[in-house]
């Protein structure tokens, strides 16, 4: 159970957030190929460290904004406002690759 | 000495022998103190056997002084019920307790599943896996049914209340242990906000049996002087009989309190979820086992849980006392329990190198030594009659005891620091796991993290298989797992140490292998010539010790479950006759009246004949303004949005990215930049909550907002040819005639009374029908005056059941009953409202892959059975082809005996089914095939004239 930083109310428990899933690319234009548009529908990066993801406070402000949370450490390293540009995370003496269950 | 307790030492321990508790085990009465575990208890009053292991009913006495106990494991009566496998070890003795040994019949003493025992070599490591392939898991499994599993389940309700408590501190300390005391008091002095987790009932851990010198101190005074000063602090709470279970992401550690559990006057038990900035893990370390025959014996217990008896419980295992031991801990316990007047003969030692100081200290006391000795077999049958091995000269000697304590040595109690993402390093010297490398924010301190006050620097010897093969030698006491076992996996090739877990069930026990995890994968790693840390541990996985399933769920049980929602007119559709069922989250009238199939009948019959009322408030209903209203929902809904006139009313699809349905309704242009969407009922949240996502995740630059109005608007829904006649009379009401309202329109206003409303005419039913929202706080008094207006036993109130039957008649879709995750709008019939709208909407290019493009998916189609007296329920199945080749080509997904056509329809999902009108079809419902005709959906009024009347 993570404590997820709101933007608006600050930092409170899981339980009250709703998962959104990784940042997905933008919504392709209709005419793009059925590989680039399945791509688009189910490829995830699934990455072991950074990623970047939705979360919605639900039972709070019900403001949906983007984390990034190490996937091996659980730590979230920023949040930041839907549509703002991808905040750069220096996590240089972090150790990644270790500490996973 | 006390009479009834014929081995409790005359003095010493910490019990209060001012007072005697008097309880029950298997039906006999006896005496303990306030202090006393159960255990201790039943020790004190000599009862050796406490239970009987899972698999083979072997008789077993208790084996440690704690939260490791595989054998003393016994039933509770309680508060109102039986609680199974309590661990005897940790449980008070409460005056008035009744207490059961587990696992046996007719008594722990004589268990006629001991016949499993003496016919073991039946039931081998494996033995259920082979079952399964061979020669049949059936014959087996009445069997293993019945003897399977531990323990009596309660019955009858259980009168334990429940509660979740969600606690914040700046330190955890898990463990009360003088580590984990020093730890608080540290964090204490400091100023910091911290709690104390300890699952014994007494804080002190080892410090409650033991004596040593702390900070210039004896133990004892430090412990007392120790716990004064905490329980003094306001920034200090220690918890007793609260057990640190498990260890979750960010420092969440759930805590199992019964400090309450066992009150008389209405147990209670806390589960403390409990977010602490740093965790101190003090957890201590726990006693493994020796290996050789008949390890498993009654009498037969670990060195450091004599010790504790004596010490804390005053307690005397035995009279004559062998200790078998390969480390220094060993030592120290033995000659602890010696000088506390249980007098120990002799010690075997698997070591060649005893310490000097040990050696003397054995001689001071008159205890011979085998050093280097080969451990052989415990004698007796019910209780340790003796101990054979073989000496460093190689003669086999025998010592005369009635009292094995073993040492193992110690092995590091590091479930949750694993849990918490800890990483463990094997320790060649002192042969166990080690934290090696902690995660942020916990610490581990003392035992816990391998540092061992009584080592002496010297090596702990890993336990071999004794050379005997004719005796048994036990790993997992409670599953009954063998070094045989082990060795049978290793030659059936499970050399993974997760293989040989699962294969042999070694440490999958209700202990968890808290005594046999180390001696299995050390075993594991002799076979395979490997070292212990090249296997590796198996995963620790929460919780640490078994949790009661009330504690976990808290007060959410009965009503508190799944909360219902109820209706705001719930009582006037009780005073009419409903009967109420679950639909969704809510509490709907299903039917009106006592008998299903008639009520329904007569209700809908109702509606096609005269007018019908339905309570329709759960319907979906959210509101969208803003200047990019319209431009949202054109993206949302497969249909257009943008030519809808403000007044109007459309019917609309949604779908999720991947073209598939996931709702539909009607929604309305309240005005310009204002909309009101119907959702199906029971999904407004969700659609709400969708909405919403869509707009602040991609279509953030669109300038609207959302509400979700459903629960402020109450639903009168009058449906029939005479529905409008009805409604009209309600005072205040627009003119509702065809040529100023036709079908599809919408209308807002105030009622005569001064009670806002609005009014749209839609039909789900396929008859002229109005849905009336008015405040939901004045949805009974509408109700009754809609049901004056009509006079009396005039308007017929419906359930949904009928409702049902009605749409299914008009064969409308009713959206994830005749949808399911794969249904496209085309496969429903909405292939032209697709290909017209020119732009973008959710789903849409989904739907132009090719296949959602194929002509043979499952699609939606009517059916009617030939024979007109047979009915099918949904979910029968299309069926072609021959017996034994027979293939299904879809399932009826609604069907109905429809009263108003006298014969069964239904509608249901088949494999190209818009090319295959009038095709039979065999309908296959439990071994019946019945011929039916595929046919247009729609059974009643096609033309849709009495719905537009
Ligand atoms: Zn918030």
């Amino acid at each position: 159970m993570l404590r997820i930083p709101c933007p608006c109310c600050g930092e409170r428990d899981e339980a009250e957030f709703r998962y959104g899933g990784e940042v997905p690319g933008s919504i392709p234009q209709t005419d793009v190929g059925d590989e680039a548009w399945a791509d688009y529908l189910f490829a995830r990066d699934n990455p072991k460290g950074l990623v970047h993801e939705r979360w919605c406070h639900s039972h709070g402000c019900g403001q949906w904004f983007h984390v990034v949370r190490d996937t091996v450490t659980h730590r979230i390293h920023a949040v930041y406002g839907v549509g703002e540009p991808r905040p750069v995370v220096d996590c240089s003496n972090e150790s990644q690759a270790d500490g996973g269950r | 000495m006390s009479p009834s307790q014929p081995f409790r030492k005359s003095q010493g321990g910490r019990i209060d022998r001012t007072r005697t508790v008097a309880f029950r085990f298997d039906g006999r009465r006896y005496l303990g103190h306030p202090g006393d575990t159960l255990a201790s208890a039943l020790l004190a009053n000599g009862v050796k056997v406490m239970g009987r292991s899972m698999k083979l009913h072997r008789p077993r006495g208790v084996l440690s002084a704690g939260a490791e106990e595989p054998n003393a494991l016994i039933g509770v009566d309680w508060g109102s019920g039986n609680i199974p496998s309590i661990r005897a070890t940790l449980m008070p003795a409460l005056d008035g307790l009744v207490a059961q040994s587990q696992n046996c019949f007719p008594s722990v003493n004589f268990d006629l599943g001991r016949a499993l025992d003496f016919t073991h070599r039946l039931w081998p490591a494996g033995f259920y896996y082979k079952m399964f392939k061979w020669p049949s898991w059936r014959a087996f499994e009445w069997a293993v049914r019945r003897t399977a599993g531990i323990g009596r389940l309660p019955d009858g309700t259980d009168g334990t209340r429940y509660r979740h408590l969600n606690s914040h501190c700046d330190v955890l300390v898990v463990g009360s242990g003088p580590s984990g005391l020093a730890a608080a008091l540290e964090a204490g002095r400091r100023g910091e906000d911290v709690l104390v987790a300890e699952q014994d009932m007494a804080f002190g851990g080892s410090l409650l049996h033991d004596s040593m010198a702390i900070d210039g101190a004896a133990s004892d005074d430090w412990l007392e002087a120790t716990l004064a000063e905490l329980d003094g602090m306001d920034n200090v709470r220690l918890m007793a009989n609260a057990t640190a279970a498990g260890c979750y992401d960010h420092n969440l550690v759930t805590v199992h309190d019964r400090s309450a559990a066992y009150r008389s006057d209405g147990p209670v038990e806390t589960f403390h979820k409990v977010r602490a900035r740093r965790i101190v893990l003090a957890t201590g370390a726990t006693e493994q086992p020796m290996l050789f025959g008949n390890n498993d014996l009654p009498g037969i217990m670990l060195a450091g849980a004599v010790h504790a008896y004596a010490g804390r419980y005053a307690v005397n295992c035995g009279q004559r006392v062998a200790g078998v031991v390969n480390n220094d801990f060993g030592w120290h316990s033995l000659l602890a329990v010696h000088d506390a007047g249980t007098p120990v003969r002799a010690v075997v030692d698997t070591r060649g190198d005893v310490e000097r100081e040990l050696l003397d200290a054995a001689e001071e006391r008159g205890i011979a030594v085998h050093p280097g000795a080969t451990p052989l077999t415990a004698g007796g049958s019910s209780g340790v009659r003796g101990f054979r091995f073989v000496a460093a000269n190689g003669t086999t000697k025998q010592v005369d005891c009635d009292l094995i304590a073993m040492s193992g040595g110690l092995n590091p109690t590091t479930q949750l620091y694993s849990q918490a993402g800890g990483k463990l390093r094997y320790d060649e010297r002192r042969h166990c796991f080690v934290p090696d490398k902690d995660p942020a924010d916990l610490d581990v301190v003392g035992a816990a993290s391998g540092r061992f006050d009584r080592e002496h620097g010297s090596i702990v010897r890993p336990c071999t298989v004794a050379p005997v093969p004719t005796s048994r030698q036990w790993v997992d006491f409670q599953h009954d797992v063998t070094a045989a076992d082990i060795e049978l996996a290793v030659r059936e090739n499970y050399v993974s140490v997760e293989h040989m877990k699962r294969y042999t069930t070694a440490g999958m026990a209700v202990d968890q292998g808290k005594t046999s995890n180390l001696g299995a994968l050390s075993l594991l790693a002799q076979l395979t010539g490997r070292s212990p840390g090249e296997v590796g541990t198996t995963t620790a996985r929460p919780q640490f010790m078994p949790v009661t399933m009330g504690a976990i769920a808290g007060n959410r049980r009965g009503d508190f479950y799944r909360p219902a929602k109820r209706l705001a007119a719930h009582d006037w559709h009780a005073g009419e006759g409903a009967v109420f069922d679950d639909y969704g989250a809510w509490k709907r009238p299903a039917f009106y009246g006592d008998d299903r199939a008639a009520s329904i009948a007569r209700e809908v019959l109702a509606v096609r004949q005269s007018v019908g009322f339905f309570d329709g408030s759960p319907l979906g209903k959210i509101e969208v303004k803003g200047a990019d209203a319209a431009r949202f929902l054109d993206r949302i809904y497969v249909n257009n949005v943008l030519t809808l006139k403000p007044g109007r009313v459309r019917y609309g699809l949604m779908l999720n990215e991947n073209g598939v349905v996931i709702d539909d309704g009607v929604f309305v242009r309240l005005g310009e930049d204002h909309f009101l969407v119907n959702t199906t009922s029971g999904n407004a949240e969700r659609i709400a909550a969708w909405l919403e996502e869509w707009h602040q995740c991609e279509f953030f630059d669109m300038r609207l907002v959302l509400s979700n109005v459903t629960s402020q608007w109450a639903v009168a829904t009058l449906a029939g040819p005479d529905a409008r006649a009805v409604l009209q009379s309600l005072p205040g009401l627009i003119d509702l005639s065809t040529a100023s309202f036709p079908h599809l329109s919408f209308a807002a206003g105030q009622l005569a009374d001064g009670a806002p409303y609005r009014l749209q005419r839609v039909s789900f039913s396929g008859e002229q029908s109005y849905e009336l929202s008015v405040p939901s706080n004045r949805a009974a008094s509408i109700f009754e005056r809609l049901q004056a207006a009509a006079g009396p036993g005039k308007l017929v109130p419906i359930g949904v059941e009928a409702l049902m039957v009605l749409r299914t008649e008009k064969g409308f879709v009713h959206v994830g009953v005749d949808t399911d995750g794969t249904t496209n709008p085309l496969d429903i019939g909405f292939g032209a409202v697709v290909d017209r709208k020119r732009r973008d909407f959710i789903g849409a290019r989904s739907l132009a892959r090719p296949n959602d493009r194929r002509t043979d998916r499952r699609q939606l189609v009517g059916f009617e059975l030939l024979d007109r007296n047979a009915s099918v329920p949904a979910g029968a199945h299309f069926v072609t082809g021959n017996d034994g080749e027979r293939r299904s080509e879809g399932f009826v997904t609604s069907a109905c005996d429809s009263p108003t056509l006298g014969r069964t329809v239904g509608i249901g999902l088949i494999e190209g089914g818009f090319g295959r009108k009038g095709e039979e079809v065999l309908v296959y419902d439990s071994g019946r095939n019945l011929p039916a005709r595929i046919v247009d959906p729609c059974f009643y009024d096609p033309s849709g004239e009495r719905m537009r009347a």
